[in-house]
């Protein structure tokens, strides 16, 4: 049974709509990445399943099941009680992620505190332990220290042990290495993926970078526009990626080596941006689309399977792949 | 220096974006090495930043102007102001007669008799007269001691704040001497030493106000003359007193002009305080002197005191409402979405 | 046999427990760093003022000599001579420098006693009058800030902004007149000014409690206007802080509201507030003076009105001085508040 079930996710502002009938899932100890530009409402999507969306915005539709329980229905209390405990969440500034005026010990301490109920002797020690886990060396001296005193790359580890003080079962981690130095971003990621195994944690990595997906997750889910536009494995999707939105990426990525794209023929460039592709009178990538029909234009694709755990809402790309995987088989 | 830069208030140095989104923008900025996907970045669509160079664009009057008069309590205080600035202007033809003098049996309470409506004091003079010709005064004296302050804290301030160095680190000094020493005691002393006439009252009161507008000033000229458009004035070979006055002063006028309200009614304020104490004009009648000898009477004609101080209280309301209309209006970034 | 366990079972309590009341060093440099900062501006304060002094027409010595009714010039000239104000202004300057040296203000010409003593017996008046009206307006703004933005944009915070805007233009000094009327005049709870009821003889509980009462309507008069101030700006301080990454950090934690706003929020919107309460210092000394004069509350600020109607320059000068000197150390008090409040305030 998969630990994370989001249904038709739909978030709404007062003049927009930026997620629009999401659904896709997270199984234990799985790592899913949660991929798309800027705007494509990946961010929004993960501050929602926590009931952590900005005021203004609010869930329009569907469900977000975790454990079997509807977090959009529970009361605040409630899922005041899930967060932190059961699913943690880490940002992508760690800049500005922790409070300034605070001590680590002080912020970390705090959550065990609640969730967990211990002393304030033992949350110290705790922490200090955690400040270990997420190797800070010298925890005993860092644990008063203020996050004025720690680079960004040791905030983010101290957000890392925040989230993980309780043992969630699912951690979010929105952009976590975007705002770090290249050098350290590999090293967080890997801290973040070693966490996952030991602690028997889901990860849902929400990022735009490519190169995290290829390395660090299991399964890969491409948004754009507020919509979903493909699912699949990261094998499959990386060697044989079936919405143009998705290739396009792909081709884009100068992290991947050559000879792993080798579709519809060259797309070096995704013309144009979200910002243009707002009209919902049709497929959102359409204005963008080189293999764009009329059709296209009219009406909005539903996702459809391209094998059992790859669907694609691209009726386009859809018909050809299944031709060709036809004529093969 | 330190504690004069620390004291500014907290909401010019933060950006409104705190969005959810940051992808594109915030990785360009804080970026290390440009993301995988340049090609396709996308502006966040939804959370539009209002960046630095936006506001440097010149504010759309009529925009600023439809934005104040969208807001109704910006409107209620201009419509105040208007009344009294037309009470003030239309004093000599309403109530020619010297409002110091004589009219009618002393202590007559508001209602009392149809020719004086709000009464009369203990010395039989009209309190509506009084009331009409105070107008002038207060208006008079805020409006000068404001004028004054403004162009003395836009002198001081764009000199500090676009120079730098030296003379900055002196004019800082001098504001912080000004801002210690407790203005309103400098006022009372300043008007005893030059004689309590208006003129001296006036530049009293601009000599407290100044250095408030002089440390706005400062920080808005020390923001602005790093931007690109004043960078450009100077490759361009433009003298500094070009740049100050074309190019900086106009984009530093909006906070000045909000502040200027609030200057006027903190001076309305403080004339009304010292003509209170007995310290103001004795030759012409103010609101504050209306309070002052109202007192004597106060357990048996509290109205004496009780209506020059309302009229006092919404004057100062008014333009404090526009204050915060004008504020909201040309900086529409310092209020969106709060 | 339990004393000793308790002991050394709390014996690292209180060494944690004093090491958060004694300042750190950073704060103690900070504390320094703006005393150094205070002494030129304390030395320019005292030479402008002199100097400014010194261009008012009449001095002391004429005024008494007015109020005695006829007076020759040779008593004008003893009076003159007693006061040294025959010497040469850079002369009265020096000897004003150098009594100030010594801690001395000079003397009063008016009251014939000594500034400092003069000033000693009024200045706590003043201060408690200040303090407590600062507390309070400190406490009630902050409080009615965090309210207006916790309903930001709700009736609540619509009316309470109002309210504020209101509190924001009354004169202090009316406003003490109103209350007068309302509560001493036609209520009659509570005494309409001095600082103590005359000829009664109180003592211990009857003497505090006589002069709390005395202490309300002047507190709250002076208060009004600070509440105003400071409401509005914690509401700003606390609607921006909450747009920060951390409050989401925060409620990602799982905190309770109250939680993420008293811990999170408001510490960090305090220190803008903190800041400001330092810049009106000043004006709360200023006001301090008007409203003494409505409640004859017998502190700085209505011996400075004397003193302006006597012209005692070295009263004023010692008045001006020393008010500027409570601002400056206060303010020093409040860099160090905020060095304890901000660990970013780093000293340069």
């Amino acid at each position: 049974m998969a630990l994370l079930n989001v249904e038709d996710l739909t978030i709404a502002f007062p003049r927009a709509t930026p997620v629009r009938g999401l659904s896709f899932s997270v199984n234990p100890r799985e790592t899913v990445a949660l991929v798309g530009e800027s705007g494509s409402g990946k961010s929004l999507t993960a501050l929602a399943l926590l009931g952590l969306l900005p005021s203004g915005a609010r869930i329009a539709s569907g469900r977000v099941a975790f454990a079997g329980r509807d977090l959009t229905a529970l009361k605040d209390r409630d899922l005041r009680a899930v967060r932190g405990r059961d699913i943690a969440m880490i940002f992508q500034e760690p800049m500005t992620s922790l409070n300034p005026v605070l001590t680590l010990g002080d912020q970390i301490t705090e959550v065990v505190r609640l969730h967990q109920g211990l002393s304030r002797a033992a949350a110290k020690r705790r922490a200090v332990e955690l400040l270990d886990l997420v190797r800070i060396p010298e925890p005993q001296r860092r644990v008063d220290e203020h996050p004025h005193q720690l680079s960004g790359g040791m905030r983010q580890r101290v957000m890392i042990a925040i989230a993980v003080a309780c043992s969630p079962k699912l951690l979010i981690a929105d952009e976590p290495t975007t705002a770090l130095d290249v050098t350290i971003q590999a090293q967080v990621l890997d801290l973040l993926d070693g966490l996952r195994r030991d602690l028997d944690m889901a990860l849902l990595l929400i990022t735009h970078d490519l190169g995290v997906v290829a390395e660090w997750a299991d399964r890969v889910v491409v948004m754009y526009a507020g919509r979903k536009v493909e699912e699949a494995p990261f094998a499959p999707l990386f060697a044989a990626p079936l919405h143009p939105y998705t290739r396009g990426l792909l081709n884009a990525s100068p992290r991947l080596e050559e000879g792993h794209h080798h579709s519809l023929g060259p797309l070096l460039e995704i013309p144009g941006s979200i910002a243009s592709a707002a009209a919902e009178t049709g497929c959102a990538f359409a204005p963008r689309c080189p293999l764009v029909r009329a059709a296209c234009r009219t009406r909005v694709p539903e996702p459809m399977a391209a094998a059992d755990d790859h669907s694609v809402a691209c009726p386009v790309t859809f018909t050809r792949e299944s031709e060709h995987g036809l004529a093969v088989g | 220096m330190t504690s004069f830069e620390s004291r500014l208030p907290a909401v010019a140095s933060h950006g409104v974006d705190h969005g959810m989104d940051h992808g594109a923008t915030d990785a360009a900025q804080s970026a290390p090495p440009p993301p995988a996907w340049t090609n396709i970045h996308a502006p966040d669509a939804l959370r539009a930043t209002t960046s630095d160079a936006e506001r440097l664009a010149p504010v759309g009057r009529w925009r600023a102007t439809r934005a104040y008069l969208r807001n109704p309590t910006a409107v209620i205080g201009l419509l105040i102001l208007a009344v009294v600035l037309a009470a003030a202007a239309l004093a000599p033809t309403l109530f020619p007669e010297d409002p110091l003098a004589m009219v009618d049996r002393p202590l007559q309470w508001p209602g009392q008799n149809p020719d004086y409506p709000l009464g009369t004091d203990a010395l039989g003079r009209d309190v509506l007269a009084g009331l009409v010709h105070g107008a002038r005064v207060s208006l008079l004296i805020g409006a000068a001691a404001t004028l004054v302050s403004v162009v003395a804290g836009v002198l001081v301030g764009a000199t500090s704040g676009y120079f730098g160095g030296r003379i900055d680190d002196a004019l800082v000094k001098l504001v912080e001497v000004f801002q210690t020493i407790p203005g309103f005691i400098l006022l009372i002393v300043t008007v005893a030493i030059a004689q309590p006439t208006i003129p001296a009252i006036t530049l009293a009161i601009a000599l407290v106000s100044w250095p408030a507008v002089a440390r706005l000033v400062r920080a808005e000229f020390r923001a602005l003359r790093e931007k690109d458009m004043v960078m450009a004035a100077r490759g361009l070979g433009y003298g500094h007193t070009r740049i100050i006055l074309r190019e900086i002063l106009p984009n530093a006028l909006p906070p000045v002009i909000v502040m200027a309200s609030v200057t006027v009614a903190t001076a309305i304020l403080m004339e009304s305080a010292l003509s209170f104490m007995g310290l103001g004009d004795p030759n012409t009648i103010s609101w504050g002197s209306m309070i002052g000898a109202g007192r004597e009477m106060l357990r048996t004609a509290w109205y004496l005191s009780a209506i020059p101080g309302l009229a006092i209280v919404v004057t100062v309301l008014a333009l404090n409402l526009i204050g915060d209309g004008l504020n909201d209006a040309l900086n529409p970034r310092l209020s969106e979405g709060r | 046999m339990s004393a000793p366990l308790i002991l050394s079972k709390s014996a690292p309590l209180i060494a944690a427990m004093s090491a958060r009341l004694i300042p750190s060093p950073r704060v103690l440099k900070a504390l320094r760093r703006s005393l150094l900062q205070a002494i030129p501006t304390v030395l320019i304060i005292v030479i402008l003022n002199f100097f400014l002094l010194r261009l008012a027409p009449g001095n002391a010595a004429d005024v008494l000599a007015g109020e005695a009714g006829a007076a020759t010039a040779e008593t004008m000239a003893a009076l003159r001579a007693r006061f040294g104000l025959d010497l040469p202004l850079m002369e009265q300057l020096f000897a004003y420098l150098g009594n100030l040296a010594q801690f001395s203000l000079g003397q009063s010409p008016r009251y014939n006693m000594p500034v400092a003593e003069l000033i000693g017996q009024r200045l706590p008046n003043t201060l408690i009058l200040m303090l407590l009206a600062l507390g309070g307006a400190l406490a009630v703004g902050i409080a009615a800030g965090a309210v207006m933005a916790a309903f930001a944009g709700r009736w609540t915070d619509r009316a309470l902004s109002v309210l504020a805007l209101l509190f924001y233009s009354i004169p202090g000094f009316w406003i003490g007149l109103m209350l007068i009327v309302l509560f001493s005049v036609k209520l009659g709870w509570l005494p309409s000014g001095g600082a103590e009821t005359i000829g009664a003889v109180h003592s211990g509980w009857d003497a505090a409690l006589d002069r709390a009462r005395h202490l309300v309507l002047p507190t709250v008069s002076l208060a009004l206007f600070y509440v105003a101030i400071y409401a509005r700006l914690t509401r700003g301080a606390m609607l921006e802080v909450k747009a920060q990454d951390y409050i989401r950090t925060a409620r990602a934690k799982g905190l309770s509201p109250a939680a993420v706003t008293i811990r999170h929020t408001l510490r960090n919107a305090l220190l803008p507030v903190t800041t400001m309460a330092g810049v009106h210092l000043g004006g709360l000394m200023g006001g301090a003076v008007v409203v003494e004069t409505v409640y004859s509350w017998p502190g700085l600020g209505r011996l400075a009105y004397e003193a302006v109607m006597g012209r005692d320059f070295n009263v004023l000068l010692g008045i001006l001085l020393l008010s500027s000197l409570i601002v400056v150390a206060v303010n020093a008090l409040i860099d160090l508040l905020q060095a304890t409040l901000d660990p970013r305030i780093e000293v340069r």
